[in-house]
């Protein structure tokens, strides 16, 4: 009786089913292996730092989770869906899920800060009123200001983005993204192209956004020091596989550094 | 101290192998032969060039007793070239989508989006103008389908060639959170390819206006209506007017459209 007394307990463990399920992905580019049957589970609400060489395949493996790269084989499942089964029109519905921040902002340098951030909404919606803020109904308007403030630029809604510091342009992205209202969220070296404050205070925002909504993040950052600070675990990629995988509290800097070589000739 | 000989002379010139020479020489051959063909010989021009003087004789001063009848035209001729090229230019946008990299929803239907552009711009407008004449009848509306016609082909050309160069980090970004088609093109693509649009919308309504003048000859309406029956009546002191008129006509478009470029760009 004890034992079936216990079951609830844990079912209900079982039912909370973690927000990324990663089993056996493969992938090639001709005859140089990336990943190698590569298996990763993460918790919903993680902040995961995912680290590796150049070249390592860490972003072609942030890129398949929404299948911006097509993988070889293996089975991902976000946020409950069979990603690498979805059709063209459930995974369009999928990637709406889910918000990207790149190396590149990507915004549209001769729109304001305001637009771009409301361009977010075509997640959920198309039409003219989608396209610029002047258009935009109110309700959106209101969003992506506030969005914007969030990140820190409500002064500068109305600023040409190419008038934008490279920092600024980077928050504006992520704005964009917020606006998206995101489940999960995936950054591929956000901080890479900005100097070291500007790249630390984006770090630092991407991390205290993603705790104070409870999404779940996955960030890959070159610089070690925004590794450990900005994450609560940490997984480190060689070879195809992932070969470190510890609470960032408990990792060793020594022992991470040999995933931040390589850099400087591969590039 | 002298220098040391190269072990092997070097040649000042490339030798052509035989079909370069060939074709070098037929193309030398065609040109002569066209020469003679256009019947352009020295007699023909001493003989040419005093005939000209006596018709720009003839032509000044300039008769301004028809000046009110041919600023009507010039008018006329003006808003032909005005409503067929924002006619086109409105056309030429949708058609451009079509036949643009990557922007195309079907590489087949990009082939005959970029056909049709292609056939638009290389049948000239003075062709269009014959046949919408017989269309549509003489006078500007024929005028205006033609120039409507080849600024179609001549916009979305560049249209396409715009969208096709912006950078396509934005556009990626879009995707990448599941905006549709449109979306990319007015959000992403539109606001970058601008400038490119609006200066070769102003290009446009530029050879427009130069081009609405042709038209007239073949009976499209406008001021080369007028043009044609001063030749033809010998009234070349009121051609003289004319001809000036739409000089000054073409390049004040031009400067205007020069100002708005500077202005926007």
């Amino acid at each position: 009786m004890a034992l079936a007394l216990a079951l609830p307990d844990e079912s209900l463990i079982e039912a909370l089913p973690p927000a990324l399920r990663i089993q056996g992905l493969r992938k090639a580019f001709g005859a140089r292996t990336i990943l190698d049957g590569l298996d990763l589970e993460v918790e919903p609400g993680t902040a995961v730092a995912l680290i590796g060489a150049n070249g390592a395949g860490k972003s072609t493996l942030l890129r398949m989770l929404v299948r911006l790269i097509e993988p070889d084989a293996g089975r991902m499942t976000l946020l409950g869906e069979a990603v690498s089964d979805l059709a063209p029109g459930p995974l369009r519905a999928f990637r709406r899920r889910v918000g990207i921040v790149f190396q590149r902002h990507n915004l549209v340098g001769r729109l304001s800060a305001l637009s771009n951030v409301l361009h977010g909404v075509q997640a959920r919606r198309s039409g003219p009123r989608t396209w610029l803020h002047a258009l935009a109904p109110a309700a959106d308007r209101a969003e992506a200001l506030a969005c914007l403030a969030e990140v820190g630029l409500a002064d500068r809604a109305l600023q040409r983005a190419d008038s934008l510091s490279g920092g600024q342009s980077q928050r504006v992205a992520i704005a964009r993204m917020l606006m998206q209202r995101p489940e999960f969220i995936l950054a591929d070296e956000p901080d890479a192209s900005l100097d070291p404050r500007s790249g630390e205070e984006i770090m630092d925002l991407l991390y205290r956004l993603a705790k104070d909504k409870g999404l779940t993040l996955i960030v890959i950052s070159h610089r070690l020091e925004h590794t450990l600070r900005y994450s609560d675990r940490i997984v480190g990629l060689a070879d195809g596989r992932i070969t470190l995988d510890r609470p960032s509290r408990l990792a060793d800097p020594r022992h991470l550094r040999q995933f931040f070589t390589g850099r400087d000739h591969e590039e | 101290m002298s220098l040391p000989s190269p072990a092997v002379a070097v040649p000042r010139w490339d030798r052509p192998n035989a079909l370069t020479f060939m074709v070098t020489v037929l193309a030398l051959a065609f040109l002569v032969w066209s020469f003679s063909n256009v019947g352009l010989s020295w007699e023909r021009m001493q003989r040419g060039f005093p005939a000209l003087g006596s018709i720009l004789d003839r032509m000044f001063p300039p008769d301004l007793e028809r000046l009110p009848q041919i600023l009507r035209s010039l008018l006329i001729t003006f808003q032909m070239a005005l409503v067929g090229c924002v006619l086109g230019l409105i056309l030429a946008f949708p058609l451009a989508i079509l036949a643009a990299d990557g922007l195309s929803p079907h590489p087949v239907i990009k082939q005959l989006a970029r056909g049709l552009i292609a056939f638009f711009r290389t049948v000239p407008d003075l062709v269009w103008a014959l046949l919408f004449v017989i269309a549509v009848g003489l006078g500007p509306a024929a005028g205006v389908m033609a120039i409507m016609v080849d600024k179609i082909g001549f916009a979305g050309r560049f249209f396409a060639e715009a969208m096709e160069e912006v950078d396509k980090g934005p556009q990626e970004a879009l995707a990448a959170i599941g905006a549709t088609r449109s979306g990319l093109i007015f959000s992403a693509v539109v606001p970058q390819a601008l400038p490119s649009f609006i200066a070769t919308s102003l290009f446009s309504l530029e050879k427009a206006v130069r081009g609405s003048v042709i038209l007239g000859l073949v009976g499209a309406g406008g001021i080369g209506v007028e043009l044609k029956v001063a030749f033809d009546l010998f009234d070349y002191d009121t051609a003289a007017t004319i001809i000036i008129a739409v000089f000054l006509l073409v390049v004040l478009v031009e400067q205007v459209s020069n100002r708005i470029r500077k202005r926007l760009l």
